[in-house]
């Protein structure tokens, strides 16, 4: 049993330190390799999505939020991240989930984040309320160690 | 940390060094698109063997380079990707679309034998 909070600014320098962040805290469990780039990987998508669409860029840049990034080991070897955001939310997050959707074409955003958290990851869970902000848990057990 | 950038007849190299996200992704598109523009090139090379880590950013980053040539009647070709990059490649449907190949010579080789000559 283990457990790491940490609360960042949403910018989005900060995507690389979520990744240093969990690679670190996931490290004494001896994870393979495939199972690190796996974890960083889904955890990148959460936060980029926490960062670029719970609080979106006004025109003058000025939206700021706090995005809290938490971790927790079990006796199990199950890890589980939650991402959470006090932004705009998701108003259907079925159609959100969805292969290829994006609201945020512009920014060359390929719809493919829910995709690639769920393709990597034992399981993904969204909570979203609109106008009050989104919360993403993500697990995944780990092999027993070689 | 950044990309480097080079040219060879009708083809435009670019070469990621760094991890591949949201945040780096907008720097690097900046950078070839000014390059591309700026030549007369009609095909674009991604030399992904310094790349380390790509999240979803990267397949948007792909796409967008990939219409790119597209609009200059060239092709886009993906050199050195390995297979940890590459499952998420797979997962976004692009391995239908755009060619990999194992190193830059190699993209180049294929360019000249196919539609678009260098
Ligand atoms: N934390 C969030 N807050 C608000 N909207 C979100 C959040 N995460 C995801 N979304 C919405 O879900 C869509 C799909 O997300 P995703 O699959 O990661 O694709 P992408 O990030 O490429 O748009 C986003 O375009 C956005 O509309
Ligand atoms: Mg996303």
């Amino acid at each position: 049993m283990n457990r790491v909070s940490v609360a960042m600014d949403s910018k989005p320098e900060n995507i690389s330190f979520a990744r240093v962040v969990v690679a670190g805290f996931i490290a004494p469990l001896d994870p393979s390799v495939d199972e690190v780039s796996d974890i960083k990987t889904a955890v990148s998508e959460a936060i980029t999505n926490a960062i670029i669409h719970g609080y979106p860029q006004g025109e003058n840049n000025n939206t700021q939020g706090t995005v809290r990034l938490s971790l927790t080991t079990s006796e199990c070897r199950t890890i589980t991240i939650q991402v959470a955001d006090d932004g705009v939310g998701i108003a259907d997050i079925d159609t959100a989930r969805e292969p290829l959707f994006t609201t945020k074409a512009e920014l060359e955003r390929s719809g493919l984040g829910f995709t690639v958290m769920e393709s990597f990851m034992d399981s993904v869970t969204v909570d979203s309320t609109p106008g009050q902000g989104t919360t993403i848990t993500l697990a995944k057990t780990l092999a027993s160690p070689e | 940390m950044g990309i480097q950038i080079n040219i060879a007849g009708n083809a435009l190299i670019a070469k990621p060094d760094s991890e591949i996200d949201h945040h780096s992704a907008e720097r690097m598109r900046g950078q070839i698109d000014t390059a591309f523009d700026n030549s007369s090139c009609r095909h674009i090379i991604l030399d992904f063997s310094g790349v380390r880590f790509m999240d979803s950013s990267g397949i948007g980053m792909i796409i967008g380079r990939y219409k790119n040539a597209e609009k200059r009647g060239g092709r886009l070709a993906l050199a050195g990707m390995s297979d940890d990059m590459g499952r998420i490649f797979h997962i976004s449907g692009l391995a239908k679309i755009i060619t990999r190949t194992a190193t830059v010579e190699e993209a180049k080789e294929d360019f000249n034998a196919g539609r678009g000559s260098i």
